[in-house]
């Protein structure tokens, strides 16, 4: 049986860690290869680096970025952020990282998903979804543009398209949930953990260990993403995995 | 200690060559006959499609420098992809020869028993000759795969570790010099670190 896996999230603008990261036992809290090689060692199962860059010059800073975190972690790691074409997947997988997050680009022009698929993979390929509850549907929404628009498309029907076109994975973040801490949203990951035929990695809501457990067993995730509850020290890795490894869930 | 990355064209080797490098190794990426014959341990990574992986492998002629190296008794270690072109045939998109260094072949995972294929994430490993020197003083754990083939052995013996997607997948290989990881030790955290380690300890020994 696969493991659990946890996944600390990396929000990184110009090369830089952004949302304040409080570790005490690092020379450089703001230096994202640092910081995931801390992370690796602490147990981590994955990384994920959100680039929030708004130039080229950032965007080019975070190929460097990749390259270095590549040389320094023995687990895998994806990039994901302001990423639109496969000729931008390609850089980024030939500086070392092993899996690609597309979102708005994705809904914007759906063949990335299959061009990307084709040429590097599907377990290369991640599509993040966020999703809002719609109540007039009854359903969720999948929004874009860092959850700034609404796209009027039902999120459900949106990542059974992702699987088809050849997604790996899907990344799926609640904006309901989002910023709470008070859990991740159970409803929404299981829904989409029983349409979708990919591994689930829930984001949005990690508030407590308690959480955790819940999206696994309840929400039925494969993976569960988080920032600032790891980057603060709220929770550790390792006092997680063991919580979660007492109460029978696999983990690493 | 050289320990040579066969370069053919399939994928990204920078991982496997840092991994190599902080194990105290130096790491060459090549695609040059001299170079791997004149090294003392084989890489032979590799991602993406068997057919593929194995026509870069003939028009590069790295084939047979792959397979002579390991006739010479160079320790060749085959990662993902590249453990199974160490085996005789592959049915990914149609029938395809491999190297045939060890005896067995390459299916598709059945997908019947509700498991999602590709098996992709951690799962963990079951030793099955635990004194081997590929093990030795390791403690079974999980290691991180990624791939929708896995190898059905020809010999038994070979077979040094499993993991279970529905029914025993073979993990590790070993036979002689010749020795094949399914999942990536590169990606797999200190049991991966470790295991790369023992395999480039035995390249040490010669």
């Amino acid at each position: 049986m696969l493991a659990k896996r946890i996944i600390p999230c990396l929000d990184v603008k110009d090369g830089r860690v952004v949302k304040g990261v409080n570790f005490v036992n690092l020379r450089d809290a703001g230096d994202p290869v640092e910081l995931a090689a801390l992370y690796d060692r602490e147990g981590a199962d994955e990384i994920v680096f959100l680039d929030i860059s708004a130039s080229n010059e950032g965007r080019a800073t975070m190929i460097e970025v990749v390259r270095q975190t590549a040389g320094e972690i023995a687990i895998p790691f994806t990039v994901g952020g302001g990423i639109s074409q496969v000729e931008d997947m390609k850089r980024i997988l030939r500086a070392g990282a092993d899996k690609i997050g597309i979102n708005t680009a994705a809904v914007l022009n759906p063949e990335l998903i299959s061009d990307g698929a084709r040429r590097f993979g599907s377990q290369c390929i991640v599509v993040a979804v966020d999703a809002k509850f719609n109540p007039a549907w009854g359903e969720w929404e999948v929004y874009t543009h860092g959850g700034r628009k609404a796209t009027g498309i039902k999120a459900l029907e949106w990542i059974k398209e992702a699987e088809a076109r050849g997604a790996g994975e899907i990344l799926l973040t609640s904006m309901d949930a989002d910023g709470t801490k008070d859990g991740f949203d159970l409803p929404l990951t299981k829904a989409v953990s029983a349409a979708a035929g990919i591994p689930v990695i829930a984001s949005g809501g990690a508030g407590k260990p308690d959480d955790f457990y819940e999206v696994f067993t309840k929400g039925a995730a494969d993976a569960a993403l988080a920032a600032t509850i790891f980057h603060y020290k709220e929770i550790a890795v390792p006092d997680l995995k063991r919580d979660l490894r007492a109460r029978g869930v696999e983990v690493r | 200690m050289a320990i040579a990355i066969v370069d053919y064209g399939m994928g990204n080797l920078h991982s496997v060559s840092k991994a190599v490098e902080r194990l105290g190794y130096e790491a060459i990426v090549t695609g040059d006959a001299e170079t791997i014959l004149s090294s003392d341990g084989v890489l032979l990574p590799g991602v993406g499609a068997f057919g593929d992986a194995m026509s870069h492998l003939r028009e590069t002629k790295l084939d047979a420098v792959v397979t002579q190296a390991a006739g010479k008794g160079l320790p060749l270690l085959g990662i993902c992809l590249g453990m199974q072109l160490l085996f005789d045939s592959s049915e990914e998109h149609g029938r395809h020869e491999g190297l045939g260094l060890l005896p067995g072949r390459v299916e598709r995972f059945a997908g019947d028993s509700g498991l999602k294929v590709p098996h992709m994430g951690w799962n963990r490993l079951e030793f099955l000759q635990q004194n081997h020197p590929i093990l030795k003083g390791l403690t079974e754990g999980h290691v991180y795969f990624v791939h929708s083939y896995h190898v059905l052995t020809g010999r038994p013996g070979d077979l040094l570790a499993v993991t279970d997607y529905g029914h025993p997948v073979t993990a590790i290989v070993g036979h002689n010099n010749v020795y094949g990881m399914q999942f990536h030790p590169e990606k797999s955290g200190e049991l991966g670190m470790a295991l790369l380690r023992n395999f480039l300890e035995l390249a040490v020994r010669g």
